[in-house]
């Protein structure tokens, strides 16, 4: 018998499971994929957005300007790269452009944000050199941060984890029935039995909820699509650099990354589910990709786009209303639903949310073992000569660099894999090391890659997946 | 620190060559202090060679037909044989000049960290192949998708086969060979399809790896679109499955692919052979000048890049075809290294002491390797321009495109002048055709003390 199952170990999972875990509390963590991290917290911009856009009175925003402000400090907690580099909101007319960027400073005012100012064309130009002469004006944020998405879900995992909370992956949920006082979940894996639920399950998230919720809820699917440039390139811009929004939300933006790459992207294109999963939907594509380089060439004319590493595609789960749903529909049955943009800035105060809808159920005592605390592990590629130096001295391992592009060493691939809910496939270290995540995307280290994971998790190299079943590099 | 003469950066076929020569040359100096260092970042000397199975290597400078692994054995053979150090699985991680403009150089390996000085550098890191992200192929990132280098040292080096059905796209040399082995291997390989209307490879690696087993080469053609298997519910674990097929479709004059044409192909592997890049990322650290065109370093004809004492040969200068072309560049490198060594020549772009003259690339040529000629020091410099009659150069060159019945020609070309203005001829060679998958070389002296700057064209015929 579980305290709480969380279903979903993405962002708001992973952050709900770390909040729960500070409690004496019997904790499990439900994904269907091999890894944490595998949905839409893989693959987004990676922004901390300021929360100027939301609408005053929303959930969003309280949401936002609130997981913004937690992150100053879980970032330290947690060893999550993150850099907060401001961000600018385009426009480029002179009438109803400046009028908008108004109201948006206006709405930023009163979402409580901080350090935001109202600049010209020309002041923009002068942060950013490369930005458009067509630029009249701008918002700028000086609370905007860049961040790891993918990293921020393995730390809060990795605390949680260490904290006592159980993971399972590979597994699916199929069925959830109410029972007395407490949930029985059916899963591919088993049946598990808890007296709270989280619904964390992103674009699946209102199948979840349709299981035991008599209030049906239908989650519709916006795809962005994404070019991410060399890190010759990364200092294009320093800020993030927006456009003012539309209806289809805040639009193309052009960022450096918190690793040092430029992102453009994403386009947005909705799909409706119809009760039916859509196949290849994080496929990229001719149109959506064309439609990324046209919109963003109004912010900047000249982005190196030939200096692309790869493309990609991510989808944001959004309620019909466009706010977040974090509700409990069901006593013991708490929502996470319609977690779209700026569902990565606002997690941590989400998961605080959600789990305190859990708490007031549970009142739990507090863990006395609670650690709030946890490291990355050795970043080789970002120390000086001399702590690069010690390292290798106490473990040979880290003079090994196995992926030459993003300088990752072999006591960085083998600590990724055995830190707690370590790498199992390629995709897994990509996410904790960098390692095949740089300019040759792997054409070097793949197999050495594989002859560490073989090496250090006694299977055959030729069981190495890229992302878990189906997805072998040997066939 | 530990000082050295020369430090050469990569162990492959470049810069085993140049180690070579640079002893043969007369660097002297005994291990570990004043010698020639190489440092190897893979497990073993001889680079991709090693990976490269089949034969075909060294007809001109070994007179017979070795195996990659073969060449790789003898250079390594002769290194050994001049005491020549090396050192394996060793990264160089920076790379800058000191303050009596030493080099250093920073290493790391299994054994530690180190920082040695040397007098001079040879770059000779080698290329990367082009990924799938570079081209921006819209569709699925799903498992089967390999550049061709690394499924070559999946199947010569692991003995794992990455796929059964293979579409091959781009049509350079490993693409040509991979085509050949994966058949050889039991695999079936669909086609090659390339974007340009002629093919990168060499024309005998296109009779013996594709004509001999009857793999269609489909010239003008590019893939569209890339096709991940589909998942029902239940089934995919984050949508990263199985390559299940590629879209290809004809392209116009431009490139565009023509979408009225498009068709799919099953197969379960897609292997890339798009482009091979210059690895100049630890060149850049130093400071030396690049190439826009080939991504390699700008040289003189002494292979100094722009930084003094700082030499570049090999696959990390500019993509050559055969091994022999990189051996005979990479001795040219240790031998002028050696003599800066001992005291020589100015770097590229630097004119006191020496006269330097420009050589570009003109009409029909891509690139040009070397961008500068050293003029030998005439007795008289103030008697006006003085090369020495007979100084022989020269002139390694890609075409921009398929060329028949012209002359490649060097022509002097007036400071300044644009590009079509004539020059007078300095060496002109009728050719029966110029591709751009086959390196061209141009021999020619300077006896004429007119030029400033030398330009190589490909020219029609009457």
């Amino acid at each position: 018998m579980y305290d709480c199952v969380i279903i979903g170990a993405g962002i708001i999972g992973a952050a709900a499971a770390r909040e729960l875990s500070r409690y004496r509390l019997k904790l499990l963590l439900i994904d269907k994929a091999e890894d944490v991290s595998c949905g839409a917290s893989k693959a987004n911009s990676g922004i901390v957005h300021a929360g100027y856009d939301c609408e005053p009175g929303s959930l969003k925003a309280a949401l936002n300007v609130e997981g913004a402000r937690m992150y100053e400090t879980l970032v330290r907690e947690l060893d999550i790269p993150y850099r907060r580099n401001g961000s600018l909101v385009l426009c480029f007319d002179q009438k109803e452009g400046p009028a908008r960027l108004r109201a948006l400073y206006d709405k930023g005012r009163k979402n409580g944000v901080a350090g935001l100012s109202l600049i010209s064309g020309g002041q923009a130009r002068a942060l950013e050199p490369n930005l458009s002469g067509e630029v009249t004006a701008a918002l700028l944020a000086e609370s905007a941060a860049v961040i790891s998405p993918y990293e921020a879900v393995i730390a809060f995992a990795e605390n949680a984890y260490t904290n006592g909370a159980e993971f399972i992956f590979n597994t699916e949920v199929t069925g959830i029935a109410r029972l007395e006082d407490n949930f029985s979940i059916k899963t591919t894996g088993g049946d598990f039995v808890s007296r709270t639920v989280i619904n964390a399950a992103g674009t699946e998230s209102d199948t979840i909820n349709n299981l035991v919720s008599p209030h049906k809820e239908e989650i519709y699917m916006q795809r962005g699509q994404y070019y991410l440039i060399d890190k010759a390139h990364g200092n294009f811009v320093s800020r993030t650099i927006f456009q003012l929004p539309t209806m289809l939300g805040k639009g193309v933006l052009i960022t450096s990354t918190v690793d040092g790459n430029l992102l453009v992207g994403p386009n947005a294109e909705n799909f409706r589910k119809n009760g039916e999963s859509i196949p290849n939907i994080t496929d990229t594509t001719r149109q959506g990709l064309a439609e990324v380089c046209a919109k963003a060439a109004r912010s900047a004319p000249n982005i190196p786009v030939r200096g692309t590493i790869t493309v990609f595609a991510g989808l944001r789960a959004k309620a019909g209303d466009e706010d977040f749903h974090v509700e409990e529909p069901v006593r013991g049955f708490v929502n996470a639903l319609g977690i779209d943009s700026p569902g990565l800035s606002a997690a941590p105060a989400i998961a605080r949310k959600a789990a305190g809808m859990v708490l007031a159920r549970l009142e739990p005592p507090f863990n006395p073992r609670f650690v709030g605390t946890r490291s990355h592990g050795a970043r080789f590629a970002g120390l000086s000569f001399e702590e690069q130096a010690r390292l290798v001295e106490r473990d040979s391992r880290y003079g090994h660099v196995v992926c030459r592009c993003e300088t990752v060493t072999e006591g960085e691939i083998v600590d990724a894999i055995h830190r707690p809910l370590g790498a199992r496939t390629l995709d897994g270290l990509k996410r904790r090391t960098r390692a095949r995540m740089g300019r040759c995307q792997g054409g070097f280290c793949t197999i050495r890659l594989m002859e560490i994971l073989s090496r250090e998790l006694g299977i055959e190299e030729r069981e190495v997946t890229i992302s878990g079943k189906g997805s072998r590099i040997i066939l | 620190m530990r000082e050295v003469s020369l430090a050469i950066v990569g162990g492959g076929p470049a810069g085993l060559s140049a180690a070579i020569s640079a002893r043969e040359s007369g660097l002297g100096g005994t291990p570990p202090a004043g010698g020639i260092v190489i440092i190897e970042r893979g497990r073993a000397l001889g680079g991709i060679l090693n990976q490269c199975i089949h034969n075909g290597f060294g007809l001109h400078i070994f007179k017979e037909e070795l195996t990659g692994p073969e060449y790789a054995h003898r250079l390594v053979e002769a290194c050994v044989r001049l005491g020549i150090e090396y050192k394996l699985n060793t990264m160089v991680t920076d790379l800058g000049t000191d303050t009596d403009g030493a080099k250093t150089l920073t290493l790391f390996s299994r054994e530690g960290a180190e920082r040695i000085r040397a007098k001079a550098v040879i770059l000779a890191m080698g290329c990367r192949e082009r990924p799938r992200g570079a081209l921006r192929i819209p569709g699925s990132r799903c498992a089967g998708i390999y550049t061709a280098g690394l499924a070559q040292e999946l199947v010569n080096m692991k003995g794992l086969m990455p796929g059964k059905t293979v579409v091959v796209l781009g049509s350079g040399d490993i693409g040509l060979i991979m085509a050949r082995r994966m058949t050889l291997e039991g695999a079936e390989v669909k086609g090659v399809y390339e974007l340009m209307p002629y093919s990168g490879g060499l024309k005998r690696n296109i009779a013996q790896c594709l004509n001999d087993y009857g793999i269609p080469l489909k010239l003008s053609h590019t893939v569209t679109r890339i096709e991940g298997q589909e998942f029902g519910r239940g089934e995919s674990s984050d949508g990263c499955g199985r390559l299940r097929g590629v879209w290809t479709a004809a392209v116009d004059a431009s490139g565009a692919p023509l979408y009225a044409t498009e068709e799919f192909t099953a197969c379960d592997t897609l292997l890339l052979s798009v482009g091979l890049i210059p690895e100049n990322e630890l060149s850049k650290r130093i400071g030396v000048r690049l190439s826009e065109v080939t991504g390699g370093p700008l040289v003189d004809d002494s292979l100094q890049t722009s930084v003094p004492g700082v030499f570049a040969c090999g696959n990390v200068l500019h993509v050559h075809d055969l091994a022999d072309n990189v051996t005979l560049e990479a001795y040219r490198a240790g031998e002028s290294a050696a003599r800066c060594i001992r005291g020589g020549a100015g770097a590229f772009g630097v004119t006191g002491g020496v006269r330097r003259i420009g050589l570009r690339a003109g009409r029909g040529v891509r690139y040009v390797v070397p961008n500068e000629i050293i003029l030998p020091a005439g007795p008289k410099p103030s008697a006006g321009p003085d090369a020495e009659p007979g100084a022989e150069y020269t002139a390694y060159f890609r075409s921009d495109n398929v060329y028949r019945d012209v002359y490649i020609r060097v022509r002097l070309a007036p400071e300044g002048s644009c590009s079509d203005s004539e020059g007078a001829v300095i060496k002109s060679v009728s050719k029966r055709i110029v591709t751009p998958g086959e390196m061209e070389t141009l021999k020619f002296s300077l006896e004429t003390g007119k030029a400033a700057t030398l330009e190589v064209r490909i020219e029609a015929k009457g």
